[in-house]
């Protein structure tokens, strides 16, 4: 716990030891601002709610996630020091743990950082707060699994620009596996139990549903779930791939 | 004396690569031990595996009695290591660094800037202690590595190619540091600069396309040279036809005339069996009554040594 903390501690700080950070954060919240205001329609729906804001969210994370996890062990590998850290008395579960944490807190700074936008949709009108901070809470979950994803993928290269890619590639996957062009692929030779599988992967499904404002168990079990088994797997990936 | 360090077979392949071939070394208190090997014999990936970084394919590694393989996390606590071109977080400050491998080893609070003021001091990075890692020097760089290896005083010292890169004050520093430590730790350095092996090592193994080829003090390789004990003696020129018949002498293999100067005449004389040829050739000199304005017994270098037995040369 210590040494994870320690970790993530020392991870969230090189984020901010460089301008890295705070061009991320401007311009994830212009985007995020934009595609509410322009796409989403937020002044023409005639609606006070943020579902034109949190709609394109998935979208957004699968430009800005894979950002940010890219580094997280590919950098370490192509300058070395994952031998420095590897060397230190910390079990590779709990370096694992650290870098994802880091991450996601990073990711959650710059999400709170868009509350501008609640302030202005209770100026406006009387939003269903509730159903606002549900949304958040689904954004949030929505971006430790985007990050879970992109910080093993991050662990198989030294090439940030292969992580980025890759990561893109599978959040990319995980988003649209709801939708036909995905499952027509898997329906025409899998058996039916696993292209329901596939289709019960989707973030969209599981993200969707918690805008809705009901935070369902199976929701949060689906987040849980992937967030684990992607970092289990990115610690064996450490494990077998970190001298290579 | 304690083994602190002990190896047992250690074996590593790459795929078909043979890359370290059971190797069986232990290293104890108060020794220094110069790792030597041309690149990709094997030295950075057995000292890996010693740190805890690499699993052996075979064999077994041990530090301060803790097995790398079931109990990484106790060896890692043993140990300061220094890997190869001393990674370090080039975005963090030198201070936060250190301070960031001071929390990791366990220290808070004041113990945590006590260790980090002692090591600062002893490595000497005073003046860069704000500054990016990136923005340092070679030097600094490399010292800020280390400082992190000993920030904890760990019982046994990895050092990978510690002075590479240094200036040669910069490398004298990190020598008289090592030497000042090792009363009671046991240190590896690997290296391929062979005068570090006499300055700071008590104990050498070389090391050539993954296994063991050598293993003694500096002294003992040293013997192992063709020219090892060598004998040059000058002459004046009258005497040099008498000189002829020194091969006379039992234990002389070989004269050399190696050159002329203001009449005086420079001979090679060189032991088949590597012996101190002085005393028997001073005497037949002597004895023949043929003056000599020098005598001087060579001394086989570590580097015909390193070459002859890591090129596969059998005579040495």
């Amino acid at each position: 716990m210590r040494n994870t903390r320690i970790i993530a501690k020392r991870e969230l700080t090189s984020y901010f030891a460089t301008p890295v950070a705070f061009v991320f954060i401007v311009i994830f919240l212009a985007l995020t601002g934009a595609f509410a205001f322009y796409m989403g329609g937020f002044f023409g729906r005639g609606q006070a709610d943020l579902e034109p804001f949190f709609a394109y969210h998935p979208w957004l994370y699968l430009l800005f996630i894979p950002a940010i996890s890219m580094r997280l062990w590919a950098e370490e590998r192509k300058t070395g020091t994952i031998e420095n850290l590897m060397t230190l008395p910390v079990s590779t579960t709990e370096a694992v743990i650290g870098k994802f944490l880091a991450a996601w807190v990073f990711s959650g700074i710059s999400l709170a950082l868009t509350f501008p936008i609640w302030i202005t949709v209770n100026y406006l009108g009387q939003p269903d707060n509730g159903v606002i901070l549900a949304s958040y809470a689904g954004s949030f979950l929505m971006a430790g699994g985007f990050l879970s994803i992109g910080s093993c993928l991050s662990a198989l290269t030294k090439n940030q620009v292969i992580a980025f890619i890759a990561a893109a590639t599978v959040c990319f996957l995980f988003t649209m596996s709801g939708v036909d062009l995905v499952l027509n692929f898997f329906r025409a030779w899998a058996p039916d139990i696993l292209v329901d599988t596939i289709a019960s992967f989707s973030f969209l499904t599981h993200f969707n549903a918690v805008t809705k404002g009901v935070i369902e168990a199976n929701d949060l079990v689906f987040f849980a779930s992937l967030i684990v088994f992607w970092l289990f797997a990115n610690i064996l990936i450490v494990e077998l791939r970190k001298a290579r | 004396m304690a083994e602190l360090i002990k190896l047992d077979g250690l074996t590593k392949c790459f795929g078909e690569l043979l890359a370290v071939d059971a190797v069986s070394l232990s290293v104890e208190a108060g020794q220094v031990l110069g790792f030597l090997g041309p690149n990709g014999a094997g030295k950075t990936t057995t000292m890996r595996m010693v740190a805890g970084f690499m699993e052996p394919t075979a064999g077994s590694a041990s530090v301060c009695g803790h097995d790398v393989i079931d109990d990484p996390v106790g060896v890692r606590r043993n140990i300061g290591f220094l890997p190869e071109g001393a990674p370090t977080y080039g975005d963090m400050t030198a201070r936060s660094y250190l301070e960031f491998i001071a929390e990791i080893r366990g220290f808070d609070g004041g113990e945590k800037r006590r260790r980090v003021r002692r090591i600062v001091e002893m490595v000497a990075l005073e003046g860069v202690l704000h500054q990016r890692i990136e923005t340092l020097s070679k030097g600094f760089k490399r010292r800020v590595g280390l400082a992190q290896s000993l920030l904890h005083d760990p019982p046994v010292l990895i050092l990978d190619e510690p002075t590479d890169g240094l200036d040669p004050n910069q490398k004298r520093h990190v020598r008289d540091l090592i030497r000042e430590m090792s009363a009671e730790k046991a240190i590896v350095i690997s290296t391929h600069i062979l005068e570090e092996v006499d300055a700071v090592c008590d104990r050498a193994v070389v090391i050539g396309k993954g296994s063991l080829k050598a293993d003694g003090t500096p002294e003992e390789l040293r013997a192992r040279a063709a020219g090892h004990n060598a004998l040059v003696v000058t002459v004046p020129q009258a005497h040099t036809a008498a000189m002829d018949a020194v091969s006379d002498v039992p234990e002389v293999a070989s004269i050399d005339r190696l050159s002329e100067a203001e009449g005086f005449v420079r001979f090679r004389l060189v032991s088949d069996k590597r012996k101190n040829l002085a005393p028997m050739v001073s005497d037949w000199l002597r004895g023949r009554s043929i003056p000599f304005d020098e005598m001087l017994v060579e001394r086989g270098s570590l580097d015909d040594v390193f070459h002859a037995i890591t090129e596969g040369d059998s005579d040495a």
